[in-house]
This record gives C-alpha cells, structure tokens and sequence, in this order.
C-alpha cells in the first residue's frame, strides 16, 4: 500500500497544489508534497553567487534550499543535471501581458470634444487611476509560452493606455495553474505616461506640454482632496490617493521625457520607475543625473534597405547612427551605474528578445548585468525581491536549466520551471548525435555529416565532393533523414530511433523503388561545421560604432565647443547703442563678455579674427519663434495658462543651426495663438550642443503667449462649441480669467488653506507685474480691448506680437507702454490681415513705441536682418534704427537688454560676423558666437558637411553589408520639415 | 454752387478711390518718352551707365547711351536704374485673394487630370494682392492653376488692367502637372511613423499619368464624342503650348522628363527642381529650362546644406542650364519679394545682371514671351521701372516710376493708402 502511493506522488509529482476549502469532484482530491531535487548542477543563486556541483530543493512551487551540501529528503525526486546550469529565470516588469489593448474610439464629432465624458471621476477622461488591471485580465497560455521560450517566469502587466492608468500585476507565466496560483501580486504599481487614452476624444491634452501640466495638477489636486477639501466624490483621486505606497512606473519613452518624467516626480517626492525609449546612450549624463531605476526596451532599429540610392539619399545621418550606435544603450547604461531592467516592450514580438540582446553583447554589454537586469533588478525595482528574482530560500521556484553558460551562442535552453512546474524548451535528454557518419545503402557509401546546434542540427549528406540536398528532423529520440541522390536522381527516407548508449545509430530507410531495408550509420568522426569558420570570425569582429556627436544629429559637434577670448580686429562694429556705427574698430571678447570696443585695441592672448571690411553685429534677438519645440500649442482648453514651453524645448532641431547661421542668437519661443490665454514661453539662446536645459536663459523674465481674432474664436476650422467664438467673448473670458486669479491670489495671500492651481498661480503672476504678457494681435479694436482689460487689474501688456494694425492705435499703445513685435510684409493669409502694411513698423516707431521685427516662421527667423531692411524701404526708417528692430529693441521687449542686443562693454558676447552690411540682402553671416562660444563658422560648416558625407557613405556600406549577411532591413525614411508656426496643433 | 458741386464731386471720386482701393489701370501711352541717365540694366546680363531710353506707343524706339536723342518728355533719372519689369511664374495671383476666406480662393479645382479648366476667366484683375505686386517692380505673371495631378492651363498677364481680357498677353500658354513623389507622408493617425516613407503608389500614379497623356495624343480633334480634356493636351505634342512639370526629387524629375519626352510632349519645363542639381548632365542634354523654387526657402532634408535653397539656382546656372525663380510654395502676398529671391543669390556669389536674368529675361525665354518681354530691347515693350536704388536688395528697392506696355502705371496701393491716411492722422495731433 505505502509503495502504491510512493509510486503515485512519484508520477504525478507536480499535481495542483492543493486549495484546502476548494470542493472537487471531476476526481479524487489527493495531496502532493513531495519535494524535487536538481542535483549537480552549477546554480546561480543570483546572478553573482554561483554554486558549482550544487543542488536545488524545490518543493510545492518554492525554493526549499540551494546549496553544495543539501540533505535531500526521502521523498524527493531527484533530477541529476550533470555538467548542466541553474539561473533564476527572467522577469519583464513592463508588459501588457494579458490585457487588451482598447480600441481607439472613432466618430469624429463636429467639433472637438472639450468635457469629459464621466461624471464622479478626476475631470479629465486621461486620468483613470481607479483602473485596475486585474480587472481586464485574461491569462493567455500562447502569449505565456512565447515568453517562456526567451526565459521569461514572470511578468508585470497592466492596461496600456491613459496618463493615469490605475494599477497593474504580476503574473508567474505557469500555464499549469490557475490565477489564483499565478497572480503574485493583484495590485502591483500605478502606471502612468504622457500618452492620451484612446477610449476618450476629449482633447485636453492636445500636447506634451500639456499632459505634463495635467499630472502635475492631478497630484495638486489630489493633495487638496486628501484633506478633506472637496465636498463631491472623485473617484479617480481617491484610487491616485490610496495607492500612494505602490511603486509608480512612468512609460516615458525617449531620452527627453525620461527628464520630463523625473521632474514631475521631484516635485511630488515621486522616484518613478521610468520606461525609457532605448536612446538613454545620447544623453547619459542627464540620465544619470535623474538618479532614477530604469525599465529599458531593446527594439533596436534595424538597418535601412539602402540599394537604392535615389531612395537612400533622403535618409538623415540622425536615423542612420540610431541603427550603428542605438544596440549599445545596455552597455553604456551599465557603464555608467544605472540601474535598469530589461523589457520586451516595444519589441513586436518576445521571440525578438535574445536575438536583440546578442546584439548588446557584441556591443560590450556585460553578460552578467545582463542577468541581473532580467533577475535582481526588476525584482528590486518591483519590491517583489523576497519572492522572485534569485533562487534564495522561499521564493518560487522560477528557475531556467541550460546546457551551458547562459547567453552563449552553444548554449541551449532546456527547461523554464515556473513555480515548480516545468516547461521543457528544448529536450534537455536528447543526446547530441552531431558527427560524421557512414551510411551503406544501395551499393553506395553516403557520408553524413550532422552539424549546427545539438539540440536542432542539420544535415549534409555527400559521396567525395559532391554534395545531395538532404533534410533531417530530430525530436524524442527520433531522427528522420531524407536525401536525394542526384546522380541517379532517386530519393531516399529513412527513419532511426538513437540509442541511448553508443555512438552509432541504426533504422529503416526507403528506398527509390519503394522497398524497405534496414541501415545503419556508423560514427567516424566529430562533426565538420561547415559555418564554422565564418562564425568565429564574426564573434571576433567587433562593430564599429560611429560617434556620438552634440546634439547627436547631422551638423553635431563631435567636441562640445568652449569659449574663447577673441580680438575683432578693424570691423564695421553696429553698437545698436547711442555710438551708432563705428567704422575700423576692434572688440574684445573675454570670458564670454565684450569686454572692450575701441581701436588699436591689444588682444593679449585672446585669437584675432582679422574683420577688415566686415561687419560686427550683436547677435539678432527674434521676439516669436516656434522652432527647437516638441509642441507649440495646447489647444485643450480656451485657457492653458499651466502649461509652458521650458518643458518642451528640443535642442537637437536643425533649424537652431540654421538659425545660427543666419546670425539670430536669442529666441523667444512663444506658445501657439490657439487659445486667449496659452502657454509659458521658453527664452533660449542657441547654443548648439548643448542640453535643452542649458538653452534656457538663467533667471529668464517671465512670459506668456496670449491670442486674439481669428485663431481663438476658432474661425478657420471646424469647432463651434468652446467659448469664445467672436470678438466679444474674448474680452469676458479674460475678465473671468483675471478675476478668478485676483480672487484666488488675495485668498493666498490672507493664509487661508487653498488649492494649489497652476493656472491660476500663473495668472497671479501676471497681475502682480511678475510676468509679462506677448499677445498675438491682428486688428485694432481687440488691441485697444485687451489694453483697457489690461488697466482695469492695474497691469501693463508687455508685448502685441504680430500688431499687424498697430499702426491703427500707436498713439494709444505709446500711452499704454506697450512694444510692438510684427512682421515687416505679410498680409492677406487672413480675413483679419487684410489692412496689414509692411509701413506699420515704421508708423509705430514714430509714434514712439518700441518695435521689432520678428519671424514666427523658421526660415524667416535666419533672414531677420533682411526683414529689418525692409522697413528701410516701407517707411524711411533709418538703417541704424531699422538694425534695432532686430536686435536691442527685441531684447529689450523681452527684458533682456541688460545682457544682450548691442555691442557694448559688459554685455554677453553674442556677436556675429557679417561678409557685408548686415541690412544688405547680399550679406552672409560668416562666425556666431555665442558668450564667446563660436557656435557656428562658415569654414567649420564647409568640414560639417564633408564629414557627414562620409560617415553618411561608411553608415550605408555597414548597412550593405547587413543586408547581403541576412540582416532585416526597413524601407527608407525621410524626415521633412516640422516648420511650426502659430497655428500648428500639436 | 458750381463749384461746390466740383468740389463734393472731386471728394466723392477721392473717396470712392479709397474704399474701393484699387487702383484705376492707366491710359494707353500718347506722348513720347524719355528717361535719362539711369544706369539701365537689360536683363540679358548687360548694363548701360548713364543710358537713354526713349518709348513710344508702349514700345522701345531707342536705347543706349547719352548719344541717344531725347524724345518726347524728358524723366531724369540721374543715379537711379532702370529695370525690365519683373515676371513672377507659376503663381495663382487674382486666383486666391485671402487664403483663408474660402470663398475668395478660386486656384485648385477638384479632379486629378483636368487640363482643360483654364485661370484666365478665374483671374481678378482688381486683386488687391495683385495691385500690391507693383511698387516692387513686379509687373507679369503667369497665373497657374493649383493641386490635382494636372492641374489645368495657364495663362500670362500683366498687372495693370480693367478685366482678365485686356490683362492678358498670353492665353493658354501651359499646362501644369504636379508629377507624384516616390515618398509619402506617413498615416500616424493608423498608427505609421510620422516620417516620409516611400510611397507604394507610386508606379501606379506614374502609369495613370501616361495612359492619360497616350490617350490625350491619340484623341482626334475633330472627334464626334468631345473630350475637352485630351483636346486641351493637343497642343504639347505639336509645342504650340508647354508642359510646367513640377518635381523636387531627381527620381522624379528623372522620371518625368523622361517619360514626357517618350510620350511626345515637346516642350518641357522643370518647376522646383530642388534636386536638380544633381543632374545637371541630364537635364542639359534633355534642354531643360527649370523654374527653380524660390530662394527664401528652408532646407527640406535636415542633412542639407543649411544654404542649398540660397545657392541652387546659381549651381543650376553655372551648369549651364536656363534658369528662372519661382514661388508656386509660397503664398501669393510674397511673389512680391521676388526680386529679393534673386538678390539673395549674389550673396552666395551669382553676379547681380545674372541674377537678375533669373527674374527677367531668362523667365521670359522660358515662358516663351521673350519676343516682347522680359529685357529692355529696342522694339520690346516697354514694360520697365525705375527704383531709387539696387531693386534686388530691400533697401534700395525703391520704385519711383513704372510702365506696362509704356502705360505708366499707379505706384499706389491698398497698403500705401492706409500708411499715407495714418500718417495724416497723427500729424494732425
């Protein structure tokens, strides 16, 4: 009796573990705890605590003991994996695992949708903490085993959609077993992203910018409810507030917003556990700085279809680099102490994993950060260490058995034990048959020569040098061979069973006429890879990886470039001060500061740029830019005063450069004119090479795009449902705006408990003189509104921007003290432009207001200088005056005239050097300098371009050549323009 | 009382002059004229300091240099230039007047192969815009259909007229195909990348393109079943009328001269040609004049030379190809920086008379009204201007006078009525 019952558990060793108050009744309900052991094995307890010669005791789906010296107990099934390997299996901590991804809802209205569509929840459909994955989840036995195929025991899930997405889980990838086994963790993390859900139309937020001001405002707001501020019920806020303890995971995406998504969470003491975007490697040193655990995909881009040259052509040395350098991300990650795991996501397809993660190998990436990558690390980072992620005493027994070391190209991976339940990959008792054999059939001596991996080999069958096609298959001990003679053109099959011991093997075979005979191959030799050679070879052939550049785009510096001290030697100098224009003269620059303007003046040991019939300018100063943004309008909401552009700025756009050399050093980049009260501006300088951060002017003035006519009362497209939709109600949306504001900054103020508002704190702002506003203006009765609404709270309007009808109201503008900004000849794109005159700046210079000439336009903005001739010709305008206009007038629009926007001693050296009058359609800017900083030199752009022809030329060889070797290919992608102006929604 | 009714009428007609804001077109040329002086700059890459110009019935009679007699009136001109007058190609002037008032753009008709529908009847020759072209020196145009595939038929105007009958100089003259790109833009709304990815269509586009160019060259004119839009056609295969191709990329451009000519179309021309200089070769030996896009342009691949757009047409034309700006990308209110296109190329080392070619005669050539426009000739009209200063840099651009077919022609404008109105209301303060 007592050995039936042995015999019993023995077969059915990995049986339900059993759920004591669960009734059965489709069979008996019998116990199993019988323990299983995996002697002689070299076990990784973790990826750097290796035991040799150990064992493994594993016992109802937990670790019982891994060690050298384990007492096996009595009833234990023991497993002896001689010579074979034991690692804790993978974890991917990012996955949607299970749950749908929702459908994009379709049915586009007339008009966008501005509410939200739920009532007792946050007021944005994109927020939805209060979602749990759990409740949409649905194990998926095929998508699991796809998983185990790569060594994957464990994953963490959750619904992929929204900013706030609620909660995700953990799931063991145990197909044996149901999910109340699997489920390790039913409330795992709360995710969040700046993607939008596709299940809402509802269009706040329309931008990055946005979406970042909405989280933000969401912790706000939560904060406010969580002391019991707010008499309704909101659910989302309370799911956001009562999940704080868990892990917060922010799907960031790219090197950027993995910054962006770090500087929302310093704000609320958040360490998000941010996914990145696989391009970490261009801006390490921020990464680094971020201080934050990463989860980093490996979908490296594969290489462009470059055998058409016409199509080539059209691909930017950007894309091309992102394919050469992209694979060595894990490398220089984990050169720099980051911690990070590893994801499948954004891989099409888990099977794409190892292949990928080779290629990080042969890009340096250390094997066994690796391991801890897939193990300890997202282990840690899910703060599920005691359970899975190493092999210690009582986690799961989530183990892989390999053939050999783990990630060798030999290696095989035999079986993915999930919970104590095994999974076999590869069948780890199948002998290794590879060889060369003899084979008599027919009067013939074939050879057989069995090759490539152990576990799938392959096949070549030959008399002498000639070779016969041939297939073999191997599984369960089974081996079929079939092969066509083609000297006598006949076919052969065969099928043998492999003996356990022995090294010959013997069967049936099929011969042509249909007659069965036996057959036997005999062992003569060890196996001839015919690959072998080649494979070696390309072990040892390290890629070459071209090099990173600042920013890493075309036109990159491959050295940050350093200020200097330089001597202008007999210059044309434009001072744009009251010393006018000064011919031969000399300027000093030291320490990225003009230190001296005269003649004859001793350069020390600064470098002399001879100028003899050039000119000297400052550097133009373009009041409205869109360029070096990710996104320029957050059309949402009529108000989106709580966004701004600091947040998005791109320092790797090429129209920088080409700003550069079209002599503009300063830029405003404004929000777009989509609503009467948009965003934040960013004031930057264009110091190609450096990080977004470092554009941003220190202690910039504040300022803040507002809009009136056409643009937000939304004439020119489809939406007739957000107020205002005429003149009349753009002047009472910003009375309404203005008196919230006072109200809410005089309840600040007296010490009373309030709720935290970006908007509003903004708007405080600009009624208490501490930021200024820029308006997008077009025709004179909403100029003169927005100047009597402005002197109703007791603040002045700073800046009309565009003020195409200025010259209608210059005498009022002059009494209101406000600058005007416009273009020097663009009318007739619009209703409201249909009385614009390129006289205007002239008419309101004149008239004593401060004017400038700006670009909105990034092919304008690098031919400013010619913009501000024109005004020489419309009107008179003197050419000293008319320089102004692009330069200290400008800046000092933007409250930047005490740093730049002239040539005078103390100012900021951002100077450039013009080939003739810098007002003359003929000049070329030939040097821009910025604090010293040469940021662009014709002669430097002349090598600029010769260099990236021929790493252009080396990228496509490699590509050629990645092709002819078997390597995937994508068809050619070219980049256009993004050319943002006012009116890009984005 | 007679004369308070001179007086109410005189302030009538003056302020109906301002409300309407166009300018009344000028009366034929009765008196012979002569300017002097002026340096002249012929448009054929030539100049005559100190010249002598003399036009009679809307025609030069006389041109050279001091030795010339004086006819007629005398206009001294001493320092300042004289220009032939600008020709702006490939343009939907008095097509569009506001772009964003749909109801006042009349430049792209719905359809992808509608040869037949012609701008002329569509042009409005009191265009405000139009009217604003001239204090600029620009004074013809060829006013071109927009969108489709072939868009439609063409006609040249000058820029001072009653109607598009007497505006015209002439009808019909080309027809446009906008030739397909091998690249398209990606559909990120179904979820492709953003980027330009090649476009799968394209062969089949190129196939729908010649069967309609086959079928237009085997159609009978005198074909009982009509069909207006191979008719229309008929001309480009006995070069009674021209093809304005327009292709950016060298595939395309490749593909389209070589296509056309296989398919018998004689005379062809290039329009953008953002690539061309990377065939020169080809299109030399084709005899292809290109109409190269406008200069005041952004780079379109980010890896391009930041001043390619500023120095293509000067590569183009030192590689021996005939050569005139266009602005078909812009909107209509630029064409009048199109002297200023020009002058940017001298920046990148073009001299100035061969750039100003590029916006005068070397146009005329390729639009084919070369035998009365385009360059100060005698017996050429006498369509011309005289600037200030150097009409190809903003500064100097300065018109003082300007005459179609010897009309002088009104400098003012919409814009130069409301500049001299405001400037009248704050001298009253």
């Amino acid at each position: 009796m007592r050995r039936t019952t042995l015999l019993l558990l023995l077969f059915c060793t990995f049986q339900a573990i059993s759920q004591d108050y669960f009734p059965k009744n489709d069979a008996l309900k019998e116990e199993n705890n019988n323990f299983t052991a995996f002697t002689n094995a070299t076990i990784y307890v973790t990826p750097s605590e290796k035991i040799s010669n150990g064992t493994l005791l594993i016992q109802n789906g937990k670790v019982v003991q891994t060690g050298k010296s384990v007492r096996i107990p009595e009833n234990a099934v023991v497993i002896d994996l001689e010579g074979k390997y034991i690692y804790p299996s993978f974890i991917d901590a990012y996955t949607g695992f299970g749950i749908e991804k929702p459908k994009r809802k379709t049915g586009q209205g007339r008009s966008p949708q501005y509410e939200a569509s739920r009532e007792g929840f946050y007021w944005n459909d994109h927020i939805m903490p209060e979602q749990n994955g759990i409740d949409s989840f649905k194990y998926n036995n095929t998508s699991a085993e796809a998983f185990r195929k790569e060594g994957f025991g464990v994953v963490g899930t959750h619904k992929m959609d929204g900013i706030a997405r609620g909660t995700g889980l953990l799931v063991a990838l145990n197909n044996d077993l149901g999910d109340a086994d699997r489920i390790i963790e039913d409330a795992l993390g709360q995710y969040f992203s700046f993607s939008k859900s596709v299940t809402s139309r509802q269009s706040y937020p329309g931008s990055l910018m946005g979406a970042m001001a909405l989280l933000r405002q969401m912790h706000y707001d939560a904060d406010w409810y969580s002391k019991g501020n707010v008499r309704t019920k909101d659910r989302s806020l309370e799911a956001l507030i009562a999940n704080r303890g868990l892990v917060s995971f922010f799907e960031a995406n790219d090197k950027g917003n993995n910054l962006r998504a770090d500087k929302i969470g310093d704000l609320f003491n958040l360490d998000y556990v941010i996914v990145g975007g696989g391009d970490e490697y261009e801006a390490i040193e921020s990464i680094k700085a971020t201080n934050a655990s990463y989860i980093i995909p490996i979908n490296f881009p594969v290489a462009y279809d470059v055998s058409d040259p016409y199509l080539t052509s059209n691909i930017s040395l950007e894309d091309m680099r992102a394919w050469n350098q992209a694979p060595m991300n894990p490398k220089v990650l984990s050169d720099n102490d980051i911690s990070f795991s590893l994801t499948t996501y954004k891989l099409k397809k888990p099977a794409e994993f190892t292949k990928n993660l080779k290629k990080a190998f042969e890009y340096g990436f250390d094997k066994t950060k690796a391991l801890e990558s897939l193990t300890t690390v997202p282990a840690e980072l899910l703060g599920k260490s005691d359970k899975i992620g190493s092999l210690k005493e009582g986690r799961y027994a989530n183990f892989l058995i390999t053939s050999g070391v783990l990630f060798e190209d030999e290696t095989v991976l035999y079986e993915n034990w999930v919970q104590g339940n095994k999974n076999v990959i590869n069948d780890k008792d199948q002998k290794d048959i590879r060889g060369i054999y003899e084979m008599a059939i027919g009067g013939k001596t074939y050879a057989l020569n069995i090759n490539g991996k152990a576990a799938k080999p392959k096949s070549n069958v030959s008399i002498g040098d000639t070779k016969f096609p041939s297939k073999l298959s191997y599984a369960k001990n089974w081996l079929t061979l079939s092969f066509k003679d083609e000297a006598v053109s006949e076919s052969y099959r065969s099928v043998s069973i492999i003996p356990k011991e022995g090294s010959d093997f013997s069967g049936k075979i099929v011969l042509p006429n249909g007659m069965e005979t036996g057959f036997t191959a005999l062992k003569t030799g060890d196996a001839d890879d015919d690959d072998k050679g080649s494979k070696e070879k390309k072990k040892k052939e390290k890629p070459e990886i071209v090099p990173i550049t600042y920013p890493n785009v075309g036109y990159g510096f491959s050295e940050k470039p350093k200020t200097q001290d330089f001597l202008f030697k007999n210059a044309t100098v434009w001072t744009g001060e009251s010393a006018g224009v000064l011919e031969e003269t000399d300027v000093l620059v030291k320490n990225g500061m003009i230190t001296k303007v005269g003649k004859n003046l001793n350069s020390g040991s600064a470098l002399v740029i001879d100028a003899t019939g050039k000119h000297l300018t400052s550097g133009i100063v373009d009041e409205h830019s869109h360029i070096a943004a990710l996104s320029i309008n957050e059309g949402g909401h009529n108000s989106s005063a709580e966004v701004s552009i600091e947040d998005v700025v791109d320092h790797e756009d090429v129209d920088i450069y080409r700003n550069l050399a079209g002599g503009v050093t300063s830029i405003q980049i404004l929000h777009g004119s989509a609503n009467p009260i948009g965003g934040q501006s960013a004031i930057i300088k264009l110091k190609w090479g450096e990080s977004a951060d470092q554009l941003i002017y220190n202690n910039s003035p504040k300022f803040i795009k507002f809009a009136l006519g056409e643009n937000v009362k939304q004439s020119n497209w489809q939406s007739f449902n957000r107020f205002p939709q005429t003149r009349m109600g753009v002047e009472q949306l910003y009375v309404n705006y203005f008196n919230r504001a006072r109200t809410y900054d005089t309840k600040k103020k007296s010490g009373q408990p309030y709720r935290y508002d970006e908007e509003m704190e903004v708007l405080a702002q600009i009624l208490n003189g501490e930021r200024f506003i820029s308006c997008h203006s077009y025709v004179q009765s909403e100029i003169n509104m927005l100047m009597k609404v402005a002197e109703r709270f007791d603040f002045r309007v700073n800046t009309f921007t565009h003020i195409l009808e200025g010259y209608k109201v210059a005498d009022k503008m002059r009494e209101h003290g406000v600058g005007a900004s416009t273009f020097s000849d663009w009318w007739a794109y619009k209703y409201e432009v249909n009385d614009a005159i390129p006289y205007n700046a002239a008419i309101m210079s004149k008239q004593g207001v401060t004017v400038a000439i700006n670009s909105d336009d990034g092919e304008m903005s690098r031919r400013l200088n010619q913009e501000a001739a024109k005004t020489v010709k419309y009107g008179g305008m003197s050419e000293e005056e008319a320089w102004k206009m692009v330069t200290i007038n400008p800046a000092k629009l933007l409250h930047i005239d005490d740093r730049v926007g002239s040539i005078k001693e103390g100012k900021d050296a951002d100077l450039v050097l013009w080939s003739d009058h810098p007002l003359s359609v003929y000049a070329v800017a030939e040097k821009t300098m910025i604090e010293g900083v040469v940021y662009f030199d014709k002669e430097q752009d002349a090598q600029h371009r010769i260099a990236m022809k021929e790493e252009k030329n080396n990228l496509i060889k490699m590509m050629l050549k990645e092709k002819s070797g078997g390597g995937k290919t994508k068809p050619p992608m070219k980049r256009g323009n993004k050319n943002f102006d006012c009116e890009t929604i984005n | 009382m007679k004369t308070v009714k001179k007086i109410i009428g005189a302030i009538v007609v003056l302020v109906g002059l301002q409300t309407m804001a166009q300018q009344t077109p000028a009366a034929v040329q009765t008196e012979i004229l002569t300017i002097t002086g002026a340096t002249a700059h012929l448009g054929n890459g030539a100049t005559i300091e100190n010249s002598v110009l003399v036009f009679e019935n809307g025609k030069i009679i006389a041109l050279g240099d001091k030795a010339i007699p004086i006819q007629g009136r005398e206009i001294k001109a001493a320092g300042k230039h004289i220009y032939p007058g600008f020709i702006a190609p490939a343009k939907a002037l008095g097509l569009i007047e506001v772009n964003a008032v749909r109801a006042s753009n009349d430049d792209d008709e719905i359809g992808d192969f509608i040869p037949n529908v012609r701008s002329l009847i569509a042009y409005n020759a009191e265009s405000k815009v139009v009217e604003s072209m001239r204090p600029n020196g620009v004074l013809l145009g060829q006013i071109a259909p927009q969108g489709g595939r072939i868009s439609g038929t063409s006609s040249i105007v000058q820029f001072d007229a009653w109607n598009w009958e007497d505006a015209a100089i002439k009808v019909d003259d080309g027809i446009h195909l906008r030739w397909p790109s091998s690249f398209r833009r990606g559909r990120w709304w179904i979820g492709e990348p953003r980027g330009l990815q090649p476009n799968k269509k394209y062969p089949e586009q190129l196939d729908e393109l010649k069967t309609f160019i086959a079928n237009s060259k085997a159609y009978a004119s005198d074909s009982a079943s009509k069909n207006e839009g191979f008719n229309e056609m008929k001309g480009l295969f006995t070069g009674s009328k021209k093809l304005y191709v327009y292709a950016d990329g060298e595939k395309e451009i490749i593909d389209a001269i070589t296509s056309l000519k296989e398919n018998g179309v004689v005379s062809i021309v290039l329009v953008g040609g953002y690539e061309a200089h990377k065939i020169i070769p080809f299109l030399k030996q084709n005899n292809i004049p290109v109409l190269v896009q406008h200069t005041h342009s952004l780079p379109s691949k980010p890896d391009d030379d930041y001043d390619l757009p500023y120095k293509l047409p000067k590569l183009l034309t030192d590689g021996g190809l005939l050569v005139g700006l266009e602005n078909s990308g812009t909107s209509n209110f630029q064409t009048r920086n199109l002297p200023f296109y020009a002058g940017q190329i001298v920046g990148q080392g073009m001299d100035k008379e061969e750039a100003l070619q590029l916006i005068t005669g070397n146009t005329a050539k390729i639009l084919g009204i070369d035998g009365s426009y385009g360059t100060l000739e005698v017996g050429k009209s006498a369509t011309l201007f005289i600037s200030e200063g150097d009409a190809l840099d903003m500064r100097t651009n300065i018109l003082t006078h300007a005459f179609i077919d010897g009309r002088e022609i009104s400098l003012e404008t919409h814009q130069t009525e409301l500049w001299k109105r405001y400037e009248e209301k704050y001298s009253r303060d």
